[in-house]
């Protein structure tokens, strides 16, 4: 029988597929299709210091496979999350992994500590790749000293796993790789979404209220995968793949380019299912090729 | 842990209803859970690069023996546009049942009903299940024209039916709230139950608060998934942004941030 499971530092996973976070809600969401437990995580929703209302409507816009969003890391803040969410999710058979976001160093550590305590939580993604709010977020991500800086403080004060999740929008996603690396991280997550934008050419307005916002869906796949592909040949940790992917097939070349495993997110939005299609599917792609780990696809790239 | 479902339904009827309306009829193969009215589904139109997120419907109709849900769709973009192209035989996937629906009047209490456009679909549903004597549920059915109402005989059972036509060729000449009814009887009312047009449901929602009635209007903006996850449809509210597909569609009128 073909294993699924798949190791990320002393983390085992059931299996690789994991949802994406921002994509996941809380789990709960997840949990009135099916049992939770069945993925291999979830990357629960972005969390930061202090409640954050989002931006305004419109937040969203449809383009030609994908859409644009400009949520804005809409949460009720950290402490709400551990009185109030955590005990409801905390039983939950799978992986949770929280998604930490910051404003300044000073608030990703303070959020990486206040999550420390909480034992139920696998692993920190470190978002730094944020396009959607003014101050942090992706700033920090597209520009290696920054990515460096916050990887290193967080990584002082983090006891967890530490994940850390790429933006894109840079010129050489290896350079920031291997930045957040050096400073300790202990897997890449990669892509967030891609900087873009919607226009009404009728009403000449643009379809969001920030004007711009993040693209996703299976329009930026083949980049996610180029992207992966220069990452795994970069760095010596594991990387997680995003961008895109909506079934098995994507799912597979992912980690065939190198990734050791796979959040799923605007696929969910199409379908809460797919998840749970792309286990039974990498399952079955083992079986055909008569492979019997995970780790007989990682990387395995014919060239 | 409300269970909810992914399926694939048959189209059984895709018709014109109107000038403006179609009535998209599914057969499920499977019993269909309970829906209260209020509720929707959230429709996969096909699977081109243009038509990328499902859309979003109010439930007109549920028919728990033929497995059968009903939806009033009207045009309004590409999405909804593709959908009333599809022919019956042909299976659409939806997810349901999503959202919050309606609060049930409760018995003896005298309820009206306003719904406008496509929107007179969960009003109809509301007034089917609503449990309460006909004599106390009220319609008022706004339109552009005559040609612009469906034909409620189905319905005249369950309540007491008003129209209005912007141009007066069905009902009262006007809007909604301009009805005689509406004008002169508000204050008969113990609910008011709204599903239509923004304006329509604001105008509404003046009037309500200013009698200090209960009210409730059934919203409608861009969903990308349609259950909670990711929190693009937004209203501002006196509990924050809440997303209007879990904690809607339908709203107390109190808990919105309406400039009314």
């Amino acid at each position: 029988m073909a294993d699924l499971s798949v190791k990320i530092k002393d983390l085992d996973f059931k299996n690789p597929v994991m949802t994406a976070s921002g994509t996941s809600g809380f789990a709960e969401e997840l949990n009135d299709f099916y049992d939770v437990s069945k993925l291999g995580a979830v990357l629960l929703k972005g969390i930061t210091l202090k409640n954050r209302d989002g931006n305004a409507y419109p937040r969203m816009a449809e383009t030609a496979s994908g859409m644009l969003n400009a949520v804005g890391l809409q949460n009720k803040g950290v402490d709400y999350f551990i009185q109030h969410i955590y005990p409801r999710i905390k039983d939950y058979d799978t992986h949770l992994i929280a998604n930490v976001n910051g404003s300044t160093v000073e608030e990703y550590i303070e959020v990486t500590e206040k999550v420390n305590e909480l034992e139920r939580i696998s692993a920190i993604e470190l978002n730094i790749s944020c396009p959607n709010v003014k101050e942090g977020g992706m700033l920090f991500g597209i520009s290696c000293p920054g990515a460096e800086a916050v990887t290193r403080e967080v990584r002082r004060v983090c006891t967890k796993t530490l994940i850390v999740k790429l933006s894109p929008n840079v010129t050489d996603i290896t350079e920031i790789a291997k930045a957040v690396e050096g400073q300790g991280a202990d897997s890449v997550s990669l892509v967030n979404t891609f900087l873009g934008m919607a226009i009404d050419a009728e009403k000449r307005i643009p379809l969001l209220s920030t004007i711009t916002g993040g693209l996703s869906g299976p329009a930026i796949k083949p980049i996610a995968l180029r992207m992966v592909w220069q990452a795994y040949h970069a760095v010596k940790i594991p990387i997680i793949g995003i961008g895109g992917i909506m079934n098995a097939a994507d799912a597979i070349e992912f980690m065939l380019a190198g990734a050791a495993a796979v959040q799923v997110g605007t696929a969910i939005f199409k379908d809460p299912f797919i998840p749970l299609q792309i286990i039974d599917g990498i399952e079955n792609y083992m079986k055909r090729h008569g492979l019997n780990s995970i780790n007989d696809i990682v990387g395995k790239l014919a060239l | 842990m409300s269970l909810k479902e992914v399926q694939n339904l048959v189209i059984i009827e895709n018709t014109p209803l109107n000038a403006t309306n179609f009535l998209i009829r599914l057969v499920s193969i499977k019993p269909l859970p309970k829906f209260v009215p209020g509720q929707f589904v959230n429709v996969e139109i096909n699977n081109s690069s243009e038509i990328f997120l499902r859309r979003p419907f109010s439930v007109f109709e549920i028919n728990y023996s033929l497995n059968s849900i009903s939806l009033i769709v009207k045009i309004l973009g590409r999405g909804s546009k593709k959908l009333t192209e599809i022919k019956a035989g042909e299976s659409v996937n939806l997810i349901f049942p999503l959202g919050k629906g309606f609060t049930f009047p409760i018995p003896n209490e005298r309820i009206l009903l306003i719904g406008g456009g496509s929107g007179v679909g969960p009003m109809l549903f509301l007034a089917k299940e609503s449990g309460l004597n006909p004599d106390n549920v009220h319609l008022i059915l706004g339109a552009k024209s005559f040609e612009d109402h469906i034909n409620i005989d189905d319905y005249r059972q369950f309540g007491n039916f008003y129209f209005t036509t912007e141009d007066g060729s069905l009902g009262e000449r006007g809007f909604v709230t301009q009805h005689s009814v509406f004008q002169n009887k508000l204050k008969t009312f113990d609910k008011i139950y709204a599903c239509g047009p923004d304006a329509m449901m604001k105008a509404i929602a003046r009037e309500a608060k200013k009698s200090n009635i209960f009210c409730e209007v059934s919203l409608e903006n861009l969903m990308a998934c349609g259950f909670g996850v990711c929190l693009c449809c937004i209203e501002p509210t006196v509990r924050g942004n809440l997303c209007v597909c879990t904690e809607g569609p339908v709203f107390n009128i109190n808990d919105l941030k309406w400039q009314i």
